[in-house]
């Protein structure tokens, strides 16, 4: 006997669901590759740019949104299918803020006024590379359910953190007489910050999608 | 667009209480409406009116205007059994003739006048594909329809409905005597139909409404409160009667 799927409208709505959200990720990745080559090449009209095309983004937010509180409000979701909406609700929070962040780092470029920087930029452009990495493999992990490059995008955090930590140190050595210099010592430290904070919404990505593919809640260590 | 349907300050009386009070919705073609409200709200007698059920009781009186496209219903000169293969009704229990399957369906197509069994045949296969029953009774379609669980009567019932070859198919709780699985069977049956015919269906269970209709409407002591896309009445009804009956407060 031919087996008939039930409820196909509603399957079909979940993984248009978690498509939106895998193209909001891949969004806020060019958004976050594009701020990066906006500062280090000093490019005020491509910071312009993402500024501005962060309002894609937040559109984006809205979308996915409305679409989990639609799918809620109709359909009575349960199990698996309500952690496919939560973790929607969720993920895309985490990737508005990495957009926001990308939108932080495009308006540091305008802020820094073309004046050159006080040491060649190293750790910040290795730690934007670690973040876009990590955020582009939470997001595949998301799209392809796959746990083990979820797990691995947890464990790629730490070296976010520790760049960060090295940064900041070698930054505030600028921190001295010169008012040039420790504006911009500043503003590079709060760059720095703002790819340690996307470091973090990825690893929540990676997060979300273990408690999606399994239930499992994932605690963090005590601080 | 022009409306499949349309009803204009419909009021309704048995005897002398008024069951509708000045009533008027617009059916979209090949769109899923969704009626819900308490019970005695007037939902059933309002679906009623849609293909003139409501003429087989005795003392109700009816004000106002239902058209199907465009042209008034209950004009004196309506043939009302043809007003009401092309408005079809399924109603809360399964009610299949005591017959075979196959005459269940054939029954329809063999009142208007036909009788060609290779068109009749083709029919009976045509309406039981059409409510997702063919592959499980394609063996058996000699065997008697009573023999058949309360969800597959459910769908003969509706593959009787389309044996005529109707344009709205009413439905009156078609779910309510059902299971789970087969109300979910209905439903994806529904979503389905839509695209051939124009669905007006009440139901008692709101979880239904939003999960089948693209549009609902909602009575209260015989006034339709409030109707707009489901989308909206499920997630920000203008009527705060709509939200309280739709969250549980009341009803």
């Amino acid at each position: 006997m031919m087996v008939r799927v039930t409820r196909q409208g509603y399957i079909e709505d979940l993984e248009l669901l978690q498509q939106k959200v895998t193209e909001m990720g891949q969004a806020v990745d060019v958004a976050l590759g594009l701020a990066m080559q906006a500062l280090l090449s000093m490019d005020k009209e491509l910071a312009e740019k993402v500024m501005k095309e962060d309002d894609i983004i937040d559109e984006m937010t809205i979308g996915i949104e409305d679409r989990c509180m639609l799918l809620i409000a109709k359909q009575q979701p349960i199990a698996r299918d309500l952690r496919v909406i939560a973790t929607g609700f969720k993920i895309s929070t985490d990737l508005e803020r990495i957009g926001d962040h990308a939108y932080d780092i495009a308006k540091t470029v305008l802020e820094l006024e073309g004046v050159p920087f006080v040491k060649k930029l190293i750790d910040i452009p290795k730690m934007a590379e670690s973040a876009r990495r990590m955020t582009e493999l939470a997001i595949r992990a998301y799209q392809t359910a796959d746990l083990k490059l979820a797990e691995d995008v947890c464990q790629m955090d730490d070296e976010i953190d520790l760049l960060f930590a090295r940064t900041f140190h070698e930054l505030s050595q600028f921190v001295g007489d010169d008012a040039v210099k420790v504006k911009q010592a500043t503003q590079l430290i709060f760059v720095a910050r703002y790819i340690e904070r996307i470091g973090d919404h990825a690893t929540n990505i990676a997060e979300w999608v273990i408690y999606l593919e399994t239930a499992e809640r994932i605690r963090k260590p005590e601080k | 667009m022009d409306y499949k349907m349309q009803v204009k300050k419909l009021n309704l009386y048995y005897g002398e209480s008024q069951a509708l009070k000045s009533v008027s919705l617009a059916v979209n073609p090949n769109s899923v409406v969704a009626l819900i409200g308490p019970s005695g709200c007037g939902k059933s007698t309002f679906l009623k009116t849609l293909n003139r059920m409501n003429d087989l009781i005795e003392h109700v009186r009816i004000e106002g205007e239902v058209s199907l496209d465009g042209v008034n219903i209950y004009q004196p000169d309506t043939d009302v059994v043809y007003l009401r293969k092309r408005v079809g009704m399924v109603f809360q229990r399964p009610n299949p003739f005591p017959m075979s399957i196959y005459d269940n369906i054939a029954y329809g197509p063999r009142i208007h006048g036909i009788t060609n069994k290779t068109l009749i045949d083709e029919i009976v296969e045509r309406s039981l594909k059409g409510a997702a029953l063919w592959e499980e009774v394609k063996n058996r379609l000699s065997a008697s329809a009573m023999g058949m669980s309360g969800g597959q009567q459910q769908r003969l019932c509706i593959a009787r409905v389309l044996a005529v070859e109707p344009e709205v198919l009413l439905m009156d709780e078609p779910c309510s005597a059902l299971d789970p699985i087969s109300t979910m069977k209905i439903e994806e049956l529904v979503a389905e139909l839509k695209e051939k015919y124009t669905i007006v269906m009440v139901t008692h269970n709101m979880q239904q409404a939003a999960r089948v209709s693209d549009y609902t409407g909602f009575f209260l002591n015989g006034e339709l409160i409030e109707h707009d896309l489901t989308n909206v009445i499920f997630t920000k009804p203008a009527n705060k009667k709509t939200e309280d009956y739709i969250t549980g407060r009341f009803g």
